[in-house]
């Protein structure tokens, strides 16, 4: 199993967020994460990625059969999960292709690799550029600055594309996005998805399901999982919303 | 024979130098300690100046002792026992100049990091080295081309002796030894420095470069670099500098001068990165420089870039004064303080021609308890109709300890002219941090990524084989500062 996580217990400022989830992802499979909102979908990718400030107080997150919860946000990185932020943030000053050659070796370093040469670096970004239709003038400018929330969300897909993850997370991806915008989006993690890799998808709604069609569905209630299904649920989800899984859980 | 004889004279001379006591038992040929007209003839007649300087000398002194040391810095230092300083040292040419177990394994580790050596930037391609050790200019490289395009460019003592007219004409001109207490110390006392000077139409075909070091214990550092561009001449001159540790603090009071005429531009870049006190804020170096531009002729241009990461104490404010009608003046500084630094820079820009043009994009980083200040000031006069300037001065602090601050002063005297002053002050956020973090890149790396990428606008206007020793250089003095 790829990631695997075991009764997961999350506090933020000694308030408990994730109360014992348990969920289990192999190499090759889509899984969306749903739910209203408040219920830690976000604290959730902010755990597996290792931010400061989620103490995880019990369990365990083990990615390519490794417990991940003693590593740092960049070691876990570099052991290759990705997460796409829901707000991406500006980093003045600093090109585009500065910052992904600093991620890139860095990633290199930490696999014992020599930096990337020039040429085939330059190479590779025009490659990538193609598959997540980014426009090359974007990667010439300062990370995210002055990009519009939707260049901002191809651009954390475009990251995605140059780091080639394991593991990607896609945090609200479809949140602010309007429909060209969520195609994009979509068509680019569609282009990534391989037998070699695993997304996981936490969205409020079903609409970027329509595009990135999911094999598990996973419902996120008070801090767990609640309810699994096929691609269904999500239709299920949007046409009911989200009351019947509450009073289920409730009851 | 006569040579010989020569030579016995020579000799006699070094040899009843040492009888005088001299510290012939050290490696570096000083002048006693403390200072007094005698330190003055002492340092003239090592130098075998004539006459005239020696009188600049002493009038320079004689004003000094006059006056009073400048409180209104926003820095604090123990009080300077200026008697208590060494102000000539020599260095001897077989010995070694230093040990390394004397100095801090850190700073070692810190050049290595930087990978910058004497010997490497001679190897520099293109660049000219005047390299000044311990106060005496002990090698000059690519003469030869220099001199073809009729370029001078060699030590200030050997200006004095082989282009006096030039010397007497212009050293004292842009910054008089009455200027300010500093200046006139130095203006006594000054030991060496650089002399370059651009004849008429000449682009100088390298970027020249002086390399100082401070190398002897409790020796203060007095440079003098007096930059003369001829009409519609070009030169670029970069200035770097480090120095080994040392336990007291040493004094540095250098003084630059440049004269632009009519259509001619100086571009002066420094990167100075001096010693600057251990983790406690014990030892470094006091850096009180005068550094300042006269834009004499019209449509000249005179451009500061300065990327300050080193020195205990900071306190410099290179300026233009713009003279010449339509004349432009620069100033770029990216200044970094860090643990218990202290900084004390900006710029002046004195307008006095018509259209005359000035920018100043001033960037502090304060770090660790450090205290950035930036201060400066535009002065418009009455003639300086259709004048502009534009201020940008931004402040980033890392951590919560440390101060920026921002003492911007303007007078402008006529109707016709604008000023524009911006000022902003950030701090690198958490969320920054993780998002590069989450990219693999760790947090020492993303702090280096990110204050060059808020230095850029300055990095861009240095020299290329400066801009990559200057980027190295923020992110090593910022190390260890968060988390």
């Amino acid at each position: 199993m790829l990631l695997n996580i075991k009764n997961l217990h999350v506090s933020i400022d000694g308030k408990e967020i994730i109360r014992g989830l348990n969920l289990g992802v192999n190499k090759g499979e889509v899984h969306a994460i749903m739910g209203p909102n408040g219920t830690g979908k976000s604290t959730l990718a902010a755990a597996i990625t290792g931010r400061d400030g989620y103490d995880v107080t019990e369990g365990e997150i083990w990615f390519k059969g490794k417990n991940i919860i003693e590593l740092s946000a960049e070691e876990r990185a570099n052991e290759g999960i990705f997460l796409s932020f829901q707000y991406p943030v500006e980093i003045p000053g600093v090109s585009m292709t500065n910052f992904l050659r600093t991620a890139l070796n860095a990633q290199r370093e930490y696999h014992g690799k020599p930096p990337v040469p020039a040429g085939e670096f330059l190479k590779m970004m025009e490659e990538k550029k193609n598959l997540v239709e980014i426009h090359s003038k974007l990667a010439n400018r300062s990370v995210n600055e002055g990009f519009s929330g939707g260049e901002k969300k191809k651009n954390e897909i475009f990251q995605m594309a140059m780091l080639q993850p394991t593991l990607a997370i896609l945090d609200e991806t479809d949140s602010g996005l309007d429909i060209d915008a969520l195609k994009v989006v979509a068509k680019g993690v569609n282009q990534l998805r391989s037998d070699e890799n695993a997304f996981v998808i936490i969205t409020h709604y079903q609409r970027l399901l329509d595009y990135i069609v999911p094999d598990f569905v996973h419902v996120l209630f008070d801090g767990k999982i609640v309810k699994t299904g096929g691609k269904n649920l999500a239709l299920e989800l949007e046409e009911r919303g989200y009351e019947w899984i509450k009073e289920q859980h409730l009851a | 024979m006569e040579v010989n004889d020569n030579d016995t004279i020579l000799e006699q001379v070094t040899q009843n130098e040492y009888k005088y006591g001299f510290y012939t038992d050290i490696e570096s040929d000083m002048a006693p300690r403390g200072l007094s007209e005698e330190t003055v003839r002492f340092i003239s007649a090592k130098k075998d100046e004539p006459e005239w300087m020696l009188e600049f000398r002493l009038k320079a002194f004689r004003h000094w002792i006059t006056m009073k040391e400048p409180e209104w810095a926003h820095i604090q230092y123990p009080k300077i026992d200026y008697q208590d300083i060494i102000y000539y040292s020599a260095p001897k040419r077989k010995k070694e100049l230093s040990s390394l177990d004397e100095v801090d394994p850190e700073l070692i580790d810190t050049f290595n990091k930087l990978g910058i050596s004497l010997e490497e930037q001679k190897h520099l391609s293109g660049v000219a080295v005047d390299a000044v050790i311990d106060s005496v200019s002990v090698k000059t490289t690519f003469q030869d081309t220099l001199s073809k395009h009729g370029v001078i460019f060699c030590s200030f003592s050997e200006a004095v002796r082989e282009y006096p007219e030039l010397v007497k004409k212009y050293m004292g001109s842009v910054v008089p030894y009455t200027d300010n207490y500093f200046a006139a110390l130095n203006s006594a006392v000054f030991s060496d420095g650089s002399f370059c000077f651009i004849p008429n139409g000449v682009r100088c075909p390298l970027e020249l470069s002086t390399y100082f070091r401070i190398n002897a214990a409790n020796t203060g550092q007095f440079e003098r670099t007096l930059i003369v561009a001829e009409a519609g001449s070009y030169v670029s001159y970069m200035e770097g500098c480090t120095a080994p540790m040392r336990d007291e603090n040493q004094l540095h009071a250098a003084i630059v001068e440049i004269i632009a005429m009519d259509d001619a531009e100086v571009k002066y870049s420094t990167v100075q990165n001096w010693y600057p006190g251990n983790k406690e804020g014990k030892g470094g170096v006091y850096n009180f420089v005068t550094k300042r531009g006269l834009c004499k002729g019209k449509r000249s241009k005179i451009s500061w870039t300065q990327v300050e990461t080193g020195s205990a104490i900071t306190w410099k404010y290179p300026s233009c004064v713009l003279m010449g009608d339509n004349s432009v003046g620069e100033f770029y500084s990216v200044a970094v303080t860090n643990n218990h630094q202290q900084a004390d820079t900006g710029s002046k820009m004195i307008h006095i021609g018509k259209n005359t043009r000035s920018t100043i994009i001033s960037k502090g980083i304060s770090a660790g308890q450090s205290n950035n200040s930036y201060r400066g000031l535009v002065k418009i006069l009455s003639g300086a109709v259709n004048s502009r300037n534009f201020s940008q001065c931004d402040s980033l602090l890392l951590g919560s300890k440390c101060g920026a601050h921002t003492f911007p002063y303007i007078e402008t005297k006529n109707e016709s002219s604008i000023v524009e002053h911006e000022a902003t002050t950030s701090k690198i956020s958490e969320d920054q941090l993780f998002y590069c973090n989450q990219r693999g890149i760790d947090t020492e790396k993303a702090i280096g990524l990110i204050v060059n990428g808020y230095a850029k606008e300055v990095l861009n206007k240095l020299p290329m084989e400066f801009a990559v020793e200057a980027q190295k250089l923020l992110s090593i003095t910022l190390e260890g500062s968060v988390g």
